[in-house]
């Protein structure tokens, strides 16, 4: 099934690149006002049929498109991307527009800040599109947890986009958007960004500022761009990259400029394929293209060797007892006292935190705050919170001996292609296990991205390929993605993006 | 592994969620299920390796003693549920039911 | 208080204190700290807890934290950290406090305290550093929770930085409890790190009160007190909770634990209900911080700038200037009233005990009725040093001195100005006053046979009309002497 009709694409400007964008509107073919005005007719168009919004901000991106003209008419560009839109998961909070977090707990929120990634991105002139949808707290792998509706994959609208961040990735999948936010806690970009044929990058723990981008798991979560072609996601994410000391686990070190040396090429780095990840419970049209990937690399230059993570077996449930214990004590906050939804009545303050609560979160969320509960509290926190951090240090320490004779691990994304709305959401457990391969570079803080490698035979749905490097070597691991698109030449044609 | 409903409702108590009797029964076997896989690792012996909390090492961020502006009281309060006399609006506070 | 009891019976105290720092800041945002003020106008999205915000650690917060550790002879840790100390509560924005658990910032230190007890050493479990509260108003009842019908919450307080000390349970009595919050106040405040004013909540005390039979070598059921809201307040309450407590372990109504709330007007404590399950506090490491190695240098740079305890002051003040112990210990109460009672000793240059006399004597009382603190009277340091040299010198009396004194604190004016304007200098001229004497000593034959036959007592009666005759103005000892002269055998 394809979404509703739109204005007939082809090579229309919403497929375009962010970087061909901002060509165009450097060399005046093109304005910030008239792209921003096709990006919210595509979206009109499209947005019906994949539910990638929560909050449209028409208005303020056409002011800010049209502030972004006169900039670059005086000469004066804020940034080279001056003018060319984004979009945010409605994760990030932004002054003056309602934020949710995908939750009924908090309808009706107006924040009094913004997210320094809004922020730095605001500064650098990308007018702000909209809010996009997301599994409530970030807490899923579908968007079928947010608390107002799922978003829909544009590749066949009868699946899931992939989550948390499946608003974000199903708008630039659908064109409505060339890039978005989107955050990534345990696969939560590169898997939505596999399922939907997008570029989904999550950097180096520490890397972009968590500063106003609502806590889900701290240690955990990152800002990570979801694009169209590798370039983009470099470009979007130095950015907003780089010190914020609003942040006190933000890394010192000034941000880089990822898109040097991005097309060097990827002639004898050393690729590492991880023994443990024997591709069992992945599809076979899946593995197949992901196979051909590493084909694929080896025809560049690279050389493979398999690689031994024997604690990775334990990732998934490490993860499933970090993220939920951080988790809960972040969501204590919502409480009905200072902001969003509040049950009300003639009560007490318990009855009324415990009722709120239960009311505004979703299923999922409440889950994660009983697990990341019960495994802090009395009694446990050893045998559980305790045992999981000991796992962490065990997979650093396995990445970083694997590091000392590879350059960069390659695996699969996602062991499937986008499963069918519904097809999951009585089973949590079979949920969770579908990020095996993401959850250990968040437990890590590796940057790893996933780059479109096919379409799975099994299916025509696009398969994503996981490139992981060591910490704070995005560029490395951008110039190895980078190579990678430009040889599949599936980015950008036909194929490489859905017929809608 | 099998949660009983008393430590359900022990946990609940504590995270302050008013779990329905179905919700409690749910959560009693989706929690016993998801601690099951999770607390496989309970049978891991690593003594001797040390808990990770921070993936990154960074020591000693601070900031300098400085004031900087606030919000206003209508900006503190605009969201609030109930507000009354430039104060946030609660319920009784009761030590508990 | 007590009567004798019927056998021995030990108490045992710890204390959990609380200091609030005088910082600029909060502890983890830029929102400034002060006392009062229109509520929810000093906060931000980290102290109000919005979502997506973060704690950024003030720094001097953590120097002042290591300061009070270093000056109660706490190690200061070399890896600490902060952990969540996760409950519910509408005064906490985030329903967690970001306090430290595992690895406080000093730990293992001890204080030695002295009084009307043989001297007592402390020890200090620990010293860490976390966040306040906000702050509740209960509407609707007494203002206390149990009877209110809503509450209202300010943050102004939230985030403000915190210091608690937490004693190991060495203290014995009541006394001993007050001398130690006492010592421990001067301490903080000889630092400059807080304004310790407990009816401001800058300076919050909790005790664990519990009693034993001599010899038992199990401690008995432990209470928890609050709402001890000054000094004199903790030795009441807890003498009360003593009281109580021994009372029932001899009538074999075994003391509960529980925590019990003090009544300031009745003097008596009573139980306050808390919820058992709260204390699962579930403490991990905030991801949000990182931690912290304080280095040796700085350690070492914050040592050297340590300012002189207490302690030392009571003992250098001894030595330097020789004064009674009771009145070290009034003028060391603060540092403030100290250098003032220095730099007038130093001005003086004479038997300082003398300066100290008349600073505890009278100056005082004029303060305290004025309602100022010493360093804010008319009188400098080096102005009473110089009234003090007048009556050295004779030219006004001890009384008369004191009348001066209460001009200059009136006006402000040197202590020989006001004396002469007053007409207050003594007669002091032997001649002038021999002509008065021999007056006297004609006008008063039976009294001046007794002194010349040797009864010396008389010799006040006689100083005494001489007094009369020259309104008070003659230097009593001078006359004296002359009278002792005249009437020699």
């Amino acid at each position: 099934m394809t979404a509703g009709s739109g204005p007939p694409s082809g090579d229309g400007l919403v497929w375009r690149t962010a970087t061909e964008l901002a060509r165009l509107l450097a060399s005046g073919e093109l304005s910030s006002v008239e792209l921003t005005g096709a990006l919210i007719e595509r979206s009109d168009a499209v947005d019906p049929g994949i539910n990638a919004y929560l909050h449209r901000t028409d208005e303020l991106a056409l002011e800010a498109a049209g502030a972004a003209d006169a900039r670059r008419s005086r000469g004066e560009a804020a940034s080279p991307f001056d003018g060319v839109p984004v979009a945010y998961k409605d994760i990030f909070v932004t002054r003056g527009v309602p934020t949710t977090c995908g939750s009924k707990i908090l309808e009706g929120w107006v924040p009094p800040y913004d997210a320094t990634v809004v922020e730095r991105c605001h500064g650098a002139g990308l007018p702000m599109l909209g809010k996009t949808n997301l599994d409530q707290f970030a807490m899923g792998s579908s968007t079928e947890n947010s608390g107002f509706f799922p978003s829909r994959n544009p590749w066949d609208t009868g699946r899931v986009p992939g989550g948390s961040s499946g608003g974000s990735a199903a708008a630039v999948a659908a064109g409505a958007v060339p890039w978005a936010w989107g955050t990534d806690t345990g696969g939560s970009v590169r898997q939505p960004g596999g399922l939907c044929g997008l570029v989904g990058a999550k950097p180096t723990y520490g890397r972009i500022s968590r500063y106003g981008m609502i806590a889900f798991a701290s240690s955990l979560d990152q800002a990570s761009p979801l694009t169209r072609s590798v370039e983009d996601a470099a470009a979007l994410m130095a950015i907003a990259a780089g010190h914020d000391p609003c942040d006190s686990t933000s890394i010192p070190s000034p941000a880089e400029n990822y898109l040097d040396g991005i097309d060097g090429g990827i002639e004898g780095l050393r690729f590492g394929i991880i023994k443990e990840f024997t591709g069992e419970g992945s599809q076979p049209g899946v593995r197949a293209r992901v196979d051909d990937a590493y084909t694929r690399l080896e025809k560049l230059g690279a050389t493979l060797q398999e690689v031994s993570m024997p604690s990775f077996q334990h990732g998934i449930p490490a993860y499933y007892l970090i993220a939920p214990a951080e988790a809960s004590s972040n969501l204590a906050r919502f409480d009905g006292v200072r902001y969003g939804s509040r049950v009300a009545g003639d009560t007490n303050i318990v009855t009324m935190n415990s009722m709120t609560r239960d009311e505004g979160f979703g299923a999922e969320v409440k889950r994660r705050i009983m697990i990341g509960t019960y495994a802090l509290s009395a009694g446990f926190y050893d045998a559980y919170y305790g045992k999981a951090q000991r796992v962490r240090t065990l997979i650093i320490q396995d990445l970083r001996r694997a590091y000392e004779s590879v350059d960069l691990i390659v695996c699969p994304t996602s062991p499937t292609t986008a499963f069918k709305l519904g097809e999951r959401t009585d089973d949590p457990l079979a949920m969770y296990l579908s990020d095996v391969y993401t959850v250990p570079f968040n437990l890590s803080g590796n940057p790893a991205v996933s780059v479109p490698c096919g379409l799975s035979s099994d299916d025509g749905l696009p398969v994503g390929l996981q490139i992981v490097a060591k910490t704070l070597d995005e560029k490395t691991m951008f110039r190895a993605a980078y190579a990678f698109e430009k040889d599949l030449g599936f980015a950008g044609s036909p194929e490489g993006r859905p017929r809608l | 592994m099998d949660i009983d409903s008393g430590t359900v409702d022990y946990v609940a108590r504590l995270a302050r969620l008013a779990l329905s009797d179905e919700e409690r029964e749910q959560m009693r076997a989706e929690l016993s299920d998801i601690l099951e896989h999770a607390g496989r690792i309970r049978a891991l012996d690593l003594d001797g390796v040390e808990p990770t909390s921070h993936p990154v090492r960074l020591l000693n961020v601070a900031r300098p003693d400085e004031v900087r502006p606030s919000l206003s009281q209508e900006e503190a309060l605009a969201c609030a549920p109930a507000a009354e006399n430039g104060r946030f609006k609660v319920p009784r506070i009761i030590e508990e039911a | 208080m007590s009567t004798a009891p019927s056998r021995v019976i030990e108490t045992t105290i710890g204390l959990e204190i609380h200091v609030e720092l005088a910082t600029s800041s909060k502890m983890f945002c830029g929102c400034e700290v002060a006392f009062a003020g229109e509520p929810n106008t000093r906060t931000c999205p980290v102290c109000l807890g919005l979502p997506g915000s973060l704690p950024v650690v003030n720094e001097r917060a953590l120097e002042h934290t290591i300061r009070i550790a270093r000056a109660l002879n706490c190690d200061v840790a070399s890896h600490s950290f902060f952990a969540r100390k996760n409950y519910f509560y509408p005064d906490m924005p985030k329903n967690y406090q970001i306090s430290q658990y595992e690895r406080p910032l000093g730990a293992g230190g001890v204080l030695e305290i002295t009084g009307d007890f043989p001297t007592r050493r402390v020890g200090i479990t620990r010293v860490h550093l976390e966040e306040d509260t906000g702050g509740s108003l209960h509407v609707g009842g007494s203002g206390r929770i149990a009877d209110s019908e809503y509450s209202l919450e300010d943050f102004n307080r939230a985030g403000t930085p915190l210091v608690e000390i937490v004693t190991e349970p060495d203290i014995k009595s009541a006394d001993e409890a007050r001398a130690f919050v006492t010592e421990l106040r001067a301490i903080v405040e000889a630092l400059g790190v807080s304004d310790v004013r407990m009816e401001e909540g800058s300076l919050r005390v909790d005790a664990n009160i519990s009693v034993r039979n001599a010899g038992e070598t199990e401690h008995g059921a432990k209470v928890e007190v609050k709402n001890m809201n000054s000094i004199r307040s903790v030795g009441r309450a807890l003498e009360y909770e003593e009281g109580r407590q021994r009372a029932a372990l001899i009538s074999g109504d075994m003391p509960v634990q529980e925590t019990r709330h003090f009544d300031e007007k009745a003097g008596t404590t009573s139980p306050m209900r808390t919820k058992e399950y709260a204390f699962d506090y579930r403490y991990f490491p905030d991801p949000d911080l990182v931690p912290f190695e304080p280095s040796d240098t700085w350690i070492a740079s914050i040592e050297r700038a340590m300012p002189e305890l207490p302690v030392h002051k009571r003992s250098r003040l001894a030595e330097q200037y020789g004064l009674r112990p009771a009145d070290i210990g009034i003028l060391t109460t603060s540092t403030a009233i100290a250098e003032w009672f220095e730099e007038a000793a130093s001005a003086y240059d004479g038997p300082a005990q003398k300066v100290a006399n008349w600073i505890i004597a009278d100056l005082f009382g004029l303060c305290n009725e004025a309602g100022i603190p010493l360093t804010e009277c008319k009188i400098s340091p080096r102005q009473l040093a110089g009234l003090v040299r007048l009556v050295d010198s004779g030219s006004i009396s001890g009384k008369q001195a004191k009348q001066v004194l209460g001009g200059m604190f009136a006006t402000g004016d040197d202590a020989a100005l006001i004396a002469e304007k007053e007409g207050l200098e003594q007669l002091s001229d032997a001649g002038e006053l021999s002509s008065v004497v021999d007056e006297v000593i004609a006008e008063n034959p039976d009294a001046a046979d007794k002194v010349r036959a040797g009864q010396m007592n008389t010799v006040g009666f006689l100083v005494g009309r001489v007094m009369r005759k020259t309104k008070g103005q003659a230097n009593p000892k001078l006359v004296t002497d002359l009278l002792t002269q005249k009437l020699a055998p």
